[in-house]
């Protein structure tokens, strides 16, 4: 008897990415590789300064340059395009998509050009003379909250976008607060301790771009977007609003995407513009960012200020903690811009017992590109900040900081666990995780080793930081978009499976990864499966990535939506066999009633049967196609343990990473080998955070880190390698007890890098540092000044 | 790249590109690798009329040996540079240098003689010619001349070198004990500070030093009290920290930006001086 290939399950293997080989052989298809016949092309033109108001602009001799179709300028774009929208509910000023009277950051669009390729476009926007009057420009967010020099939006005094939101222990729903339990606790503390930390700024750096082809096409009067973005469904939604249009009328597409980070959440002004001018027009635009115009046009990250206090006793027992959260928001609030400092507020209790926390947020304009999410987005923020005063409390008790945290953890058996500041989460085991950490990374061990280092006079530090972060993001309370996330499953008439997914990745892999469900859910062949996503035309509702949301939220709908697929399937098989549909078995290709392995037919075949079902069984419409919105009842709270050492050169203050250790916990795996390039990637830019990257402005407002020149991106060379390894805490949120990955890396660490920077300083009384760790700025604290 | 509208015209000998540069009647700008003069053009700081690619005229890259001179062709990369196991074995100082300019695609593409004439504060290369005392070499329509290093560099982005003119080669005698120690800036991985230090021992007594200095201000210069406090010493430690420590005293203009003020940048002088120095000289023990 031939024995049939057994297919392996694999769900939980390390599957390699089927998406790479076209990403490394330079054959996937980007916005730029879009061309449409009579496509012109777009350039902006750019404010240079900071903040002024505009006195005139100039394009007459823009617009007399052979093939320059049309030259707008901010005034003349509002009149076919209404301000742009935000995604809050908290109050915002007009943002005009070009500024039509006042610029506000350096790299503000004022005009806009059209013309028949890249390089006459970009001629005739250097052409456009624009005159400016200018203002005060205000860089500095504790400046900027005093009003002075400058008010940026008028209806924002002192340029409080968001003014003193408090949150934590005593504060109600209806945002009443009551201050005793936190007075309380800091009046009994044994030891305080308070430091100011600065969250730096950060530049997104996709390898890709963004870029935008719109066409409207007017006999039709429908309009089909290209665009990098993260979520073209939220894009089709907005585009359609703004342009007049239904939803029915709009198709969005993200092609390949390469990388977004949180930054191609937000919808741009770019793309807004491109659409109306397209419909405007009645010719399909492209508009393709330059590496130059990213650094000021693509939204920032992070750029949070925060006044840490921390009381505990003595024997470390942790009392309470203030929060004061300043967010230098930039210039203008975009789609997600003001809710994710309030990611940091959300997520100030940690992973600890605190019996008393007060977190306020304060949001704050100031003359710089606009912030939104950066992978984390909010989250590393209150990582960093409580992590670091968990360790100078470490530090100031003189205990090991690894037994600090133990002592503070919340239990297992205290989950779901409802924090001070309004999480619930929804499992954890925070012990194992820090136990697993100390026992990879051998931490007496690494102890002695940084002891005998330091006798031979060598600044050698050790740190180690915990993390919980907020992921999976829903419900649909949750989102203004809604929570939820959407799949529709199709068994086609020869036996291979489509199958979409509205959480439309860009490098999360899950090509892979739901290819490996459906495959274990049908018993069929991995390569049998694609997997359909970024485009409205193709798949019918969607929210996005982010929020690492993509396998818990996105990948459960697909289970869902699969299994409605495999119940009417077996309805069609039960029909053939004469047998009852729960007897049967699906495997290596073949359905089967159970215990009966001769009787099996092709899986092929009894496809082919449901889409010329003669006769068709009872009940039963034909075809094998079904869809699925799953929205989760909460959102999933991963968390980890970070350990590194570290070595600053006692000459130059150079800071060198020796060694990092990352325990993740995301639940249940469906892909370690793509888990774990997540996590590459995430510590490659908490690490950039930590040491080299930072976004600084002149106090002109002027951007001074606006190239590769000057903005550190990490290389390779800069790591040791990662050692990784998991505990595996499953959510009860989801039926795959996935948690979800992209951004943890970025959480852990960063902390643990100062952590280690600082316990290597120890010997000049440093208890401090803020990001990045400049050279210049170790050296100094070397040589005797003191931060 | 969204430069201003140029011209693109190979040149098939030195003696064409050197007409079509004339012809080109200043608007012209010479490109082989393109790693200094790309980056300009793309932020239209640079808009040449007229661009004339040498980077395929035979004979202009490549590393040759002769009667103890070594002569490397203007277009050489700086990979192969870094790689020519000639070099390493009889110049390591160059060697390293190479090896640690930028980053990959800049060594596979980025020209020595690019360097030299875009003379960039913060190259790597112009401290390792002064340290060599190498010779340029030069061409153009009043014909071919060689320039000393030390009268080469002339300022910020500025050398002795005519519109009109192309560097052909370096000439230089190699020199086993010397070595280059450098400062990264982590964004560029150009030099904060770059010392090559070259020294010539005998009977463990340092006969002459020659070092050069890059990143630190304008120009790379050399640091001339440092190689007169060593000449005539014994090699020992203290005699190497001694004259380390003057280093950077005679630079006067010290540049001082967002990744290191002028401070910084001037205590590093003595740091990478001497880690130039220790190294120079242990090669002259092994």
């Amino acid at each position: 008897m031939p024995t049939t290939p057994v297919l392996p399950k694999l769900v939980g293997q390390r599957v390699k990415r089927r998406e790479d080989p076209r990403l490394i052989q330079g054959r996937a298809t980007y916005v730029d590789d879009i061309a449409l016949i009579g496509m012109q092309h777009l350039a902006f033109k750019r404010s240079d300064v900071a903040h002024a108001r505009i006195t005139s602009i100039d394009t007459s001799a823009a617009a007399a340059m052979d093939g320059v179709e049309a030259v707008f300028t901010g005034a003349q774009i509002a009149k076919v395009l209404a301000p742009m929208p935000i995604g809050t509910p908290f109050p915002s000023p007009e943002h005009r998509a070009v500024a039509a009277d006042i610029v506000r950051y350096s790299g503000e669009p004022v005009a806009v050009v059209v013309a028949r390729d890249r390089y006459v476009a970009r001629d005739a926007a250097d052409a456009i003379v624009v005159s400016y009057d200018p203002l005060p420009a205000v860089v500095d967010v504790e400046q900027a909250m005093t009003g002075k020099p400058t008010v940026i939006h008028p209806d924002f005094p002192n340029n409080l976008a968001v003014a003193l939101v408090p949150s934590g222990t005593g504060v109600s729903a209806s945002g009443s607060v009551d201050d005793s339990a936190i007075d309380a606790a800091f009046a009994k503390a044994e030891v305080v301790v308070s430091q100011r930390m600065v969250n730096q700024r950060l530049a997104p750096n996709t390898m890709e771009p963004r870029g935008v082809v719109a066409h409207f096409e007017p006999g039709k009067g429908t309009m089909t977007i290209w665009s990098s973005t993260q979520n073209p469904h939220i894009l089709r939604t907005f585009i359609a609003a703004l342009t007049g249009l239904g939803q029915d009328q709009v198709r969005a597409i993200a092609p390949g995407v390469g990388g977004g980070f949180g930054a191609k959440i937000n919808i741009y002004a770019e793309e807004y513009v491109t659409a109306a001018v397209s419909k405007q027009l009645g010719i399909p635009l492209k508009w393709v960012e330059d590496r130059s115009e990213a650094f000021v046009a693509t939204t920032h990250g992070r750029d949070i200020l925060g006044y840490v206090d921390i009381a505990a006793k003595r024997d470390g027992t942790v009392l309470g903690l203030k929060l004061r959260l300043i967010a230098d928001i930039g210039a203008y609030n975009m789609l997600l811009t003001a809710a994710i400092p309030t990611l940091t507020m959300m997520m100030a209790n940690a992973t600890y017992n605190i019996p008393a926390i007060r977190a306020t947020l304060t949001e704050v304009f100031t003359n710089k590109t606009p912030t939104d999410a950066y992978r984390g987005a909010g989250r590393p923020e209150a990582t960093y900040f409580v992590e670091r005063a968990m360790d100078m409390l470490a530090r100031e008790l003189k205990m090991d900081p690894a037994e600090l945290r133990r002592k503070n953890f919340i239990k297992p058996n205290q989950f779901p666990f409802a924090t001070q500041t309004g999480a619930v989460y929804d499992s954890g085991d925070y012990e194992k995780a820090l136990d697993h950490a100390l026992k990879t990374a051998q931490w007496d061990r690494l102890k002695a080793e940084r002891d005998a280092a330091r006798a031979e006079g060598r600044l050698v530090g050790l740190g180690l930081a915990m993390y919980v972060e907020v992921c999976g993001i829903g419900p649909s309370a949750a989102l203004p978009t809604g929570g939820w996330e959407h799949s529709q499953v199709t068994v086609e008439r020869d036996g291979r499976i489509s199958a979409t997914t509205g959480a439309s990745p860009h490098g999360q892999g899950n090509e892979t990864t739901f290819a490996q469900m459906l495959a274990d859910q049908f018993g069929v062949p991995f390569e049998h499966i694609t997997i359909l996503h970024g485009d409205t035309g193709v798949v019918k509702q969607g929210i996005g990535t982010f929020g690492s949301r993509s396998q818990a939220v996105g990948g459960t709908a697909l289970l869902m939506a699969g299994t409605k697929v495999k119940k009417k399937m077996a309805k069609f098989a039960a029909a053939l066999f004469e047998a009852h549909e729960d007897d049967l078995v699906f495997e290596n290709g073949m359905i089967s009633v159970k215990g009966s392995p001769a009787s099996a037919k092709p899986f092929a075949s009894v496809a082919a049967y449901a889409y010329v079902p003669v006769p068709l069984p009872e009940g039963l419409e034909p075809g094998l196609s079904d869809e699925a919105f799953f929205e989760p009842t909460n959102n999933t709270y991963p968390f980890g343990c970070h350990i590194s050492m570290l070595e600053i050169d006692r000459d130059t203050g150079e800071p060198t990473l020796l060694k990092l250790v990352a325990i993740d916990d995301a639940g249940n795996l469906i892909n370690p080998l793509i888990v774990e390039g997540q996590i590459h990637g995430g510590l490659a830019q908490g690490i950039g955070q930590a040491m080299i990257e930072e976004v600084v402005y002149g106090e002109d407002g002027q951007l001074l880190t606006g190239s590769y020149m000057d903005y550190a991106l990490p290389r390779a060379t800069d790591f040791p390698r990662f050692e990784l390894d998991a505990t595996v805490t499953p959510t009860p949120v989801n039926p795959l007890g996935a948690k979800g990955v992209g951004e943890a890396g970025t959480l852990g660490s960063t902390p643990c890098i100062v952590n280690a920077a600082v316990d290597a300083l120890g010997e000049f009384g440093v208890k401090h540092i803020d990001m990045m760790l400049r050279p210049e700025k170790l050296w100094r604290i070397i040589q005797g000044g003191r931060s | 790249m969204i430069s201003t509208q140029f011209e693109y015209l190979r040149a098939t000998s030195l003696d064409d590109a050197v007409a079509k540069l004339g012809a080109a009647k200043g608007e012209g700008k010479l490109i082989a690798g393109g790693h200094s003069l790309v980056p300009l053009m793309k932020l239209r700081l640079s808009e040449p009329k007229v661009l004339i690619d040498i980077a395929r005229i035979p004979g202009l890259s490549g590393i040759n040996a002769k009667d103890g001179v070594l002569e490397i062709g203007a277009g050489t990369v700086h990979h192969d540079v870094a790689s020519s196991a000639l070099l390493q074995q009889a110049c390591p100082m160059l060697t390293e240098a190479a090896a640690d300019i930028g980053d990959p695609q800049v060594r596979n593409r980025g020209t020595l003689g690019g360097s030299l004439a875009h003379a960039d504060p913060a190259a790597d290369y112009p401290a390792v010619m002064l340290a060599l005392d190498a010779d340029i070499l030069i061409t153009g329509p009043r014909g071919a001349r060689t320039v000393k290093a030390r009268d080469f560099f002339q300022g910020m982005f500025t050398v002795d070198l005519a519109a009109d003119e192309i560097i052909t080669a370096v000439q230089f005698k190699p020199i086993k004990t010397g070595a280059y120690a450098k400062l990264h800036q982590r964004a560029s991985h150009f030099a904060i500070v770059g010392v090559a230090a070259a020294v010539a021992v005998e009977n463990k007594v340092i006969q002459g030093a020659r070092v050069g200095l890059t990143g630190a201000s304008s120009h790379a210069v050399r640091l001339t009290e440092v190689e007169e406090a060593l000449t005539g010493k014994q090699i020992s430690a203290d005699n190497i920290e001694a004259a380390s420590r003057l280093a950077g005293n005679g630079v006067s203009d010290v540049n001082s930006d967002l990744h290191a003020s002028d401070k910084y940048r001037r205590s590093m002088i003595p740091v990478f001086t001497k880690r130039a120095l220790i190294r120079a000289v242990e090669r002259g023990q092994k």
